[in-house]
């Protein structure tokens, strides 16, 4: 029961411990206490360890890409090489990456522990979404081992369902598996958040990390089954030659991507959104200050993903679709561009005669601000009809998405590791070379994803591995940013393997912010609090009241 | 394709200059906005930087007017640039009827192109300059996209349909023609060359190497191989309706809906003749679906608009 006090079963106890206290890392060190954990904070570690090696497994692809471009010819490797390594590329960072980053590493440790439960609603549950990814991983992995995947990670119909020689089915497979795990995730946060907050936590007293991970779920529960089925339908068409997506068994290969778009552009919002929730967290911690229009921000999430379902057409304006869908499409396009604004202008309200300061976090804050207004407004550009026919399939989407991705929820889930860094390990990591490498980080991505827009818009086409030679220069400045972007990755990897040993002890609360994960130590016993706590204020009360002012005086 | 540095590829179309103004007012609107963002960001970071451990900041919990205003005026910033961007494209979608003609098939990895006058070449793109061009197109195998970035203009090349797009070039010079969506292996390779001429040059290059018979004489030809000309008369008592004038005229079906014949109903009939059965006719007919290539069907489809065009009734 989450009012029990905490009090470890001598079972757990480990001799060679010399902490007096005992927290969720400490009750067991056997790697059967890990493996078949419930603890919501345990499988979030699990987590952590698995798409940190999709993420560098990706960034690998990434290299070669990058390494390739370098020069017009194609000169380091085949054509098929190539093509496998932008597919696998996408399919890491997507899927195994991206989609899960951020729900489920930081929002599995912090749900529970943000509205004072004692874990998720669904313990067996969450564990078993984490097999699944995993499951669904190996699978995608064989696919690479065996030789690769070419279809690009839209895996667009008749190539995917007929003409690819490659191991589609294989990492198809992979991706059905692991949507599985995101609608558990997503089923388990939904049911947590109605059901387990401490009593007083209404829901507008709820942090926006929560309304954030909220949307997301919805998303994640009511869009994954819809790639789950056109998998499905892909694979039935390429085992058994039904004809469902190819015109020579009598199929529709525009089908294919209606079906593809209307859960990966909502998927697109199930990478960001978890992101701007940090965001939240952050921006109001680092100016000690409550968020400027918070229902503005919360209803802002839930808009974003309803209206993420209606706008999938958008990736269709070429492909012959009717016009008068390519403007209904359009125009929701640009309807959604609002509540993204929306959060923009209210994250930089916060900061006005805030007490501003610039640990990392903060930092990280600030660029995805940059880098988001940046992806955001290219959206635009590619919701207006007539440039999108100009610019689809070109690098300005290559761009635009990367801003989105990778300056958008990359930098949030960084944001995210490292404000909650010393909350998940109890150690804090070192704040010069945490400044330094998102300095780093926020330089080469710039220099990377922004020659690109005007690659795009000069007419390069996307998945070109061999290009004419006046691209060259841009091309190689944006190689030259990835190895600056690379270099900003591995520095937080190496000093936060560092801290585990050597970092500074943790206290409960560093950075002196609201909210209840906050409130237990650092790291939290497995119970997460020892009592359930009571919530009697708003989110984000930086400012006492006069009258708590005085009662703080007065102790 | 000169070699200095460019933010803009050379606007070659009629509708290139069109395009390129909306994006510079996206442009602009954007860098207003992302200026501004991060204008007040500095401005805030600066002034309203850390100086205490303990200060206090004021509670500011929101304002109405101000959340109004930021939704509302980029809002309506979005629905300009949405009826601008919309009406451009609507405008600028259906090819005037004068248009020239010309035929595309995309296949793993080259573009084959066929002149109504019966020239056929490899990933190059022969046109004169200020007339409007009409590309049908169609492909043997998965999706490609027909690109070219001097005229602002792509569209996907669909497999078991045709799809079409148009543009007018306004200058003479050589443009690169890129394959847009990813289609395989040499989908890098799948590039071409698209040749603006002035328009007496455009003749000269007509009628010069070796003598074609025009698509339609070819289509007529293959008509006859395929031995469609038994049914297709124009005798009554015919198997199959006359096809003379068909081409762009209304057709009343047997289950009572009424169709325009365009290319891809002609398409459709040849390859699938039994998914609209015109009124008054038994569904007798054959598919030749695996007996005729997409270059084939194409010149057949030539043909069959020839017959409306010059009163062709040759049958």
């Amino acid at each position: 029961m989450s009012t029990a006090v905490f009090n470890p079963r001598p079972d757990q106890l480990d001799q060679d411990s010399q902490t007096h206290r005992w927290n969720y890392l400490n009750v067991g060190y056997t790697i059967k206490s890990w493996l078949l954990t419930h603890d919501h904070k345990r499988i979030a570690i699990l987590y952590l360890i698995s798409v940190t090696l999709f993420f560098f497994l990706g960034g690998l692809f990434a290299v070669f890409i990058r390494l390739e471009l370098m020069t017009p010819a194609g000169d380091l490797m085949q054509s098929e090489t190539y093509n496998k390594m932008f597919t696998m590329h996408g399919i890491m960072m997507v899927f195994f990456f991206l989609i899960p980053s951020i729900p489920a590493v930081l929002g599995n440790f912090l749900v529970p522990l943000m509205i004072g439960a004692r874990d998720l609603a669904f313990p067996r549950l969450n564990l078993l979404s984490w097999y699944i990814y995993i499951i669904g991983g190996l699978f995608t992995f064989a696919a690479v081992l065996l030789g690769g995947v070419d279809t690009g990670w839209t895996f667009y119909t008749p190539y995917s369902s007929t003409y690819s020689n490659t191991n589609v089915i294989l990492a198809a497979v992979g991706i059905f598996i692991t949507g599985f795990s995101s609608i558990l995730t997503g089923i388990n946060f939904i049911v947590t958040i109605h059901k387990m907050r401490a009593p007083g936590l209404t829901w507008f007293r709820l942090p926006l990390f929560i309304w954030a991970h909220y949307a997301t779920s919805l998303i994640q529960v009511l869009g994954t089954p819809v790639i789950a089925i056109t998998i499905l339908l892909v694979g039935l068409e390429r085992l058994f030659h039904i004809g469902i997506f190819d015109p020579k068994l009598g199929g529709d290969p525009i089908l294919f991507q209606h079906l593809f778009w209307f859960y990966s552009h909502p998927a697109v919002y199930i990478m960001i959104l978890p992101s701007m929730g940090v965001i939240s967290e952050l921006i109001t911690c680092f100016s000690k200050k409550k968020v400027f229009g918070y229902h503005f921000i919360a209803f802002s999430s839930v808009a974003i993903a309803v209206l993420s379902f209606l706008v999938w057409g958008h990736h269709l304006f070429t492909s012959g679709q009717s016009i008068y869908a390519g403007m209904v499409f359009s125009f929701f396009s640009m309807a959604v561009a609002i509540p993204s604004a929306i959060k923009v202008f209210n994250w930089t309200a916060t900061l006005y005669k805030g007490s501003v300061s610039y640990q990392a976090p903060m930092l990280y804050a600030i660029g995805f601000i940059g880098l988001f207004t940046i992806g955001g407004l290219t959206g635009i550009f590619l919701a207006t009809l007539a440039v999108d026919v100009h610019v689809h399939d070109t690098y300005f989407i290559v761009a635009h998405f990367h801003y989105i991705m990778v300056g958008g929820a990359i930098m949030g889930y960084l944001g995210g590791i490292h404000f909650w860094w010393p909350k998940i390990t109890g150690r804090l990591y070192p704040e010069g070379w945490a400044r330094f490498a998102a300095l780093v980080v926020f330089v080469g991505f710039n220099l990377t994803f922004f020659p690109q827009f005007v690659l795009g818009y000069l007419g390069m086409p996307r998945r070109y591995h061999i290009y004419p030679e006046e691209f060259q220069m841009l091309n190689v400045m944006s190689s030259a940013g990835a190895t600056i972007l690379g270099v900003g990755y591995l520095i937080p990897l190496i000093y936060l393997f560092w801290s585990l040993r050597h970092g500074p002890i943790a206290s409960a609360n560093p950075w002196g912010a609201t909210g209840l994960e906050w409130k237990t130590p650092s790291p939290p016993p497995t119970e997460n609090f020892e009592r359930t706590p009571v919530v009697t204020e708003e989110a984000y009360e930086y400012t006492p009241s006069r009258e708590k002012l005085k009662e703080s005086e007065v102790v | 394709m000169d070699k200095e540095f460019r933010f803009l590829p050379e606007q070659a179309s009629r509708i290139s200059g069109q395009v390129d103004l909306l994006y510079f007012f996206l442009v602009t609107v954007s860098i207003f906005f992302a200026l501004l963002i991060f204008f007040l960001i500095y401005i805030f970071a600066m002034r309203y930087r850390r100086r205490s451990e303990d200060e206090v900041p004021r509670e500011i919990p929101g304002l109405l007017k101000l959340e109004l205003a930021w939704s509302i005026i980029p809002f309506g910033l979005t629905m300009i640039v949405f009826v601008w961007g919309a009406s451009l494209y609507f405008n600028t979608y259906t090819p005037p009827d004068n248009a020239l003609e010309i035929y595309v098939v995309g296949k793993q990895w080259m573009w084959h192109i066929q002149h109504p006058t019966g020239q056929r070449e490899i990933n190059t793109l022969h046109i004169p300059r200020g007339e409007a061009v009409k590309l049908t197109m169609a492909t043997e195998d998965v999706i490609h996209s027909f690109y070219i970035p001097a005229f602002r203009i792509k569209k996907d090349v669909v497999p078991g349909r045709y799809t079409t797009m148009w543009f007018e070039a306004i200058k003479v010079g050589e443009y690169h023609l890129f394959c847009a969506e990813y289609c395989g292996t040499k989908h890098s390779q799948m590039i071409g060359t698209v040749v603006v001429m002035e328009p007496a040059d455009y003749e000269a290059w007509l009628s010069g190497g070796n003598s074609n018979e025009p698509l339609a004489v070819s289509g007529e030809k293959k008509f006859q191989q395929l031995a469609c000309n038994t049914c297709h008369t124009d005798k009554p008592g015919a198997r199959g309706p006359s096809l003379v004038g068909v081409f762009g005229s209304q057709v009343q079906m047997q289950n009572g809906d009424k169709i325009v014949v365009d290319q891809n109903y002609i398409r459709e009939s040849i390859l699938n003749p039994k998914a609209k059965i015109v009124a008054g006719y038994q569904p007798i007919m054959p598919t030749f679906q695996g007996q005729i290539n997409e270059a084939d069907l194409l010149q057949i489809v030539a043909y069959i608009q020839s017959l409306s065009k010059n009163g062709n009734t040759n049958q």
